[in-house]
């Protein structure tokens, strides 16, 4: 019971509005998932070795100058903090396992959300255009964004459980769907090694993609690969620090559409929650086909 | 001649207003911008245009009117449709025409998946290409295509016939090529008039129908099922 | 050489649990006909159910209510969530979905007549309405199956209720092939589809898959009905939690689960009997997911799958369940599986019209043959003879009304002024499978296996 929604912004003029753009998309598709909504945001790639954590708050709030002071202590380097709502992001010029280690030493309690050099999660439980205002996603710039709506089906309705799913650095992913062999790919996953935040069927489709991106392939590749080894239902949108891709099962029984102008690309679930974009009236709009991917890259 | 906009008015506004029109008369439906179930359920014999992209469901469940889009539609256009038209100026979803049982759905883009699935004898005209398993399941009526298939045309296909214009991707189970006999050519002649879609050329079209060798089962068949 | 005049050895007839003679039977006939076998009826294997609960009634800690003068309330509204017109029952037991074209015309018209005799509902299937049914229904609720066989928005503005089939009990996610016995000529009509064929079902619905997608299709009906009829979804009982929830967010109002035991006219055997969780846990699973969600009292459950007495009812109202349905059940009290028939005033027996079919009276689940003994599930005019509407209706509608009997019986003992405030606490268990499927103590200990808190 999900919406998906992307932009991919080609024109630079338009970067500024990314977040201004998105946000009647996700209300839009709150239509078919009210009570959780995650939105990913690439913006200001940071060179090279240094990386953004989106970071998730404890229960009852985190004093996030304490973990900063720590995690400079413990890296030799000061993260910088920007809070947003109640949780932050930390930008931090160290080698990302050792941040990880740092954080799970450290802050076990904290929520690691996404990593990368232009990647940046938020997402919680409540309704999308609550989760927009608390986030300030209105007023935020950048290149690309993803979001997806969620209508919870565990009894505990939790942040872990949303959409996007941010497996590697960079990397996100929305699904719409229901992959059927979900449980048999996770062992596979986590007999390799691979951890996992959520009994959730996308988060193993995101580790997928981490996991095979990881050993040396592309996106496309991946893709390909998780097309063989993943069973079921799906509308997949995922982005990297560079590409934006669409991809649809065999059946092409969940929905997807795709616009497309010279100025940007847009993906929803439903063709109403494209309708705001500039020039939308000319856009080329068309849905993939099934089991083509469709990738904009940089 | 009744304007109703769907940016002041809901779906189930316009829907009642609709409902509600004298045989004969004429509507606009505007600004609707994706939106899902307009013109649904409508018995009247009335004239109604939806000016732009419109969502899921258009006119669907309806004995009765004429609709037209300017636009495309999302899925299941005039689906269970059971008498009157839908011209769709656009291109469609997927499940084009699903289960309608009579008038005619014109198509003057593509449509996608499914188009015609479990046709129960309406009529279908697609302008452009259809998508895979067209005609699924499609019990009665008629679909033509005027451009090309992709996979599993006619894919379990009972009594309705497809007509192919340009390529046929591959055939569905049961589906199979046939000649093409001259009261087909005059159906299509008669369709080609009905849609406006003169590149559509009778005696140079596909005829696909049932091989009925899925009627009655048989064990040496049982992987095609 | 053997001398057969002796008598065999002691262990000449060991029996095998896994190769047993039905099973050596089923293997045998799939290898002469190379398919699979289709058959009418629910799931025959033994499976933990009601008869594993127990009432308790009251005694010094509870008291009863009387029996004649102190009323026990069985009137159910449903379906009021979202602005339509409630279904008001009489009582919590309404017949469920079953189509003409598995029953006879009689059959459907004698279920119409019951359920208004009775004061409750009864529902279409999966050939469309019959003018005779809705003419002696009451209260109609009209079916939107993935076949869509007759389905029109005619008959939609006709009925009082829609009820959205994703699935029954007897083949939840299940489509396939059925035998061409029932495609009568005039089904074969309605169903526009050539007569005499091996009918293919559909698994999925036509024009739209899964639940963010049902909310539009949902929204599509109100829309053709004007948001005056109730919307009810129909699903087999499996994942039931997350599919209950998806089906309220997808606005339905009404949730009818219908469990393992539940009946078909004809499917696969493997569907039948492999696919599927029983009634008795579903419905709690089902009550629980809505009270997870706060929508207990605002979305009504129907819970259908072999339910036979009016302790079935109680149990799975005491469960969680606001009413249920019963299919088989109402066919039997009509005469299914009966070894007489009455006929212009005299009596027959039929046990030789079973045994043409390979049954008996009592073992019958031979509907999907077309060839029913009583002229309930055939097209067979010379059957159909066999049934009278009017006999048949009032055998369903005292059957259904002594249920009700049954039900408030129950109530009463438990000190209940409305079968509706039942509830789990006064049930127990007598196996620890039941007590941990309906999540009720196992009589004699506090114990719920299973429960973590």
């Amino acid at each position: 019971m999900c919406g998906i929604v992307g932009l991919h912004l080609r024109d630079e003029s338009l970067y500024p509005r990314l977040g201004e753009l998105l946000t009647p998309m996700l209300v839009a598709m709150g239509e078919r998932g009210p009570d959780s909504a995650g939105i990913a945001l690439y913006a200001d790639e940071l060179p090279v070795g240094t990386l953004r954590w989106s970071l998730r708050a404890a229960a009852g709030g985190t004093a996030w100058d304490e973990v900063a002071d720590r995690l400079g202590t413990v890296l030799g380097t000061m993260p910088a903090v920007r809070r947003v709502d109640t949780d932050a992001v930390l930008t931090v010029d160290a080698d990302a396992e050792h941040v990880r280690k740092a954080l799970d030493d450290w802050f076990p309690e904290l929520g690691i959300v996404s990593y990368g050099r232009a990647l940046e999660v938020y997402k919680d439980v409540g309704h999308p255009a609550d989760i927009l205002e608390r986030y300030g996603i209105a007023e935020r710039a950048g290149y690309q964004a993803l979001g997806h709506t969620r209508m919870a089906t565990e009894s505990a309705v939790t942040t872990e459980h949303s959409h996007p799913f941010a497996a590697g650095p960079d990397l996100c992913l929305v699904h719409n769907g229901s992959f059927s062999n979900y449980a048999t790919v996770r062992r596979r996953l986590a007999d390799a090694g691979i951890t996992f935040d959520t009994d959730n069927d996308s988060e193993v489709a995101a580790q997928y993609l981490a996991y095979e991106i990881g050993n040396g392939a592309d996106l496309g590749q991946a893709l390909d690969s998780l097309m063989t080894a993943l069973d079921g239902f799906y509308t997949l949108l995922v982005a990297t620090e560079t590409e934006f891709a669409v991809v649809r099962d065999r059946s092409a029984c969940k929905p997807a559409v795709i616009a497309e102008t010279d100025e940007y690309v847009a993906m929803a679930s439903e063709y109403h929650a494209l309708a705001t974009l500039p020039a939308i009236d000319t856009a080329y709009v068309f849905e993939p086909m099934p089991q083509e991917i469709h990738t904009w890259s940089r | 001649m009744v304007t109703l906009s769907c940016a002041e008015l809901t779906t189930t506004e316009i829907n009642r207003r609709l409902r509600e029109l004298p045989r004969g008369s004429t509507v606009t439906i505007t600004e609707p911008r994706g939106r899902h179930n307009l013109a649904v359920g409508l018995f009247p014999q009335i004239d109604i245009t939806v000016d732009g992209n419109a969502g899921y469901f258009i006119g669907g469940l309806c004995d009765g009117p004429d609709v037209s889009v300017n636009g495309f539609v999302g899925w299941s256009v005039g689906e269970n449709l059971m008498s009157g038209t839908v011209r769709v100026h656009g291109s469609a979803s997927e499940c084009a025409g699903a289960s309608a049982h009579g008038g005619e759905i014109y198509i003057e883009g593509d449509a996608s998946s499914r188009a015609g699935i479990s046709l129960k004898g309406g009529t279908l005209v697609v302008a452009g290409g259809v998508g895979h398993m067209t005609g699924f399941m499609a019990q009665a009526g008629v679909i033509v295509v005027g451009g090309d298939t992709q996979e599993a045309l006619g894919d379990s296909l009972y009594e309705a016939v497809i007509y192919v214009g340009g390529r046929v991707g591959s055939l569905g189970s049961d589906a199979r090529i046939e000649d093409l006999g001259d009261e087909d050519v005059l159906l299509l002649k008669e369709l080609v008039e009905r849609s406006g879609f003169d590149h559509i050329e009778p005696e140079n079209m596909t005829r696909v129908a049932s091989a009925r060798e899925l009627y009655n089962f048989r064990a040496s068949m049982s992987q095609a099922y | 050489m053997t001398d057969t005049s002796l008598p065999l050895p002691a262990d000449a007839r060991r029996h095998s649990a896994t190769f047993p003679p039905e099973i050596i039977g089923q293997i045998q006939r799939t290898a002469v006909e190379g398919h699979y076998e289709i058959r009418g009826g629910g799931a025959k294997r033994s499976v933990p159910g009601f008869d594993d609960l127990v009432f308790l009634t009251a005694s010094v800690s509870r008291y009863p209510l009387e029996g004649y003068r102190e009323r026990c309330d069985t009137r159910t509204v449903l379906g009021a969530r979202n602005g339509a017109a409630p279904i008001e029952l009489d009582i919590p037991i309404t017949i469920a979905g079953m189509s003409f074209g598995a029953l006879s015309r009689n059959a459907k018209e004698a279920l119409g007549l019951a359920a208004t005799m009775a004061g409750t509902s009864t529902t279409t299937g999966d050939g469309g309405m019959i003018p005779e049914e809705r003419e002696a229904s009451k209260t109609l609720v009209y079916q939107l199956l993935p076949s869509r066989y007759g389905f029109n928005p005619r008959d939609l503005l006709k009925a009082d209720a829609v009820e959205i089939v994703v699935g029954q009990g007897a083949k939840p996610g299940g489509g396939g092939i059925l035998l061409g016995q029932k495609v009568s000529e005039q089904v074969a009509e309605m169903r526009t589809l050539p007569a005499g064929i091996d009918q293919r079902s559909a698994s999925r619905h036509p024009d739209w898959t899964g639940p963010d997608d049902l909310r539009i299709k949902i929204a599509e009906l109100r829309e053709a009905t004007n948001w005056e009829k109730p919307i009810y979804v129909k699903i087999g009982a499996t994942r039931v939690e997350n599919d209950v929830k998806l089906c309220v967010a997808a606005g339905a109002d009404v949730v009818v689960l219908d469990g393992l035991q539940g009946g078909t006219a004809a499917t696969q055997d493997v569907f039948i009997e492999h696919a599927g969780i029983p009634t008795m846990p579903a419905v709690r699973l089902a009550a629980g997911a809505l009270r997870d969600i706060g929508m207990q009292d605002e979305v009504q459950l129907i819970v259908s799958g072999g339910i036979r007495t009016g302790a079935d009812v109680a149990k799975a109202i005491a469960l969680g369940a606001d009413a249920v349905s019963i299919g088989t059940a109402a066919l039997i009290a009509m005469g299914c599986n009966s070894r007489t028939y009455t006929l212009d005033g005299e009596v027959h027996d039929a046990t030789e019209d079973y045994a043409r079919l390979g049954t008996a009276p009592g073992y019958c689940h031979h509907m999907h043959t077309g060839s029913c003994p009583m002229g309930i599930t055939t097209q067979d005019p010379d059957l159909e003879r066999r049934l009278d509407p009017e006999v048949a209706a009032r055998k369903v509608a005292n059957y259904v009304l002594a249920m009700t009997m049954e039900v408030t019986a129950l109530a009463r003992a438990c000190g209940k002024s409305d079968v509706h405030n039942l509830e789990p606490e006064d049930l127990v268990a007598l196996t620890v499978e039941a007590a941990a499927m309906a999540r009720v103590p196992l009589a004699g200990t506090s114990w719920i296996p299973g429960r973590e808190t």
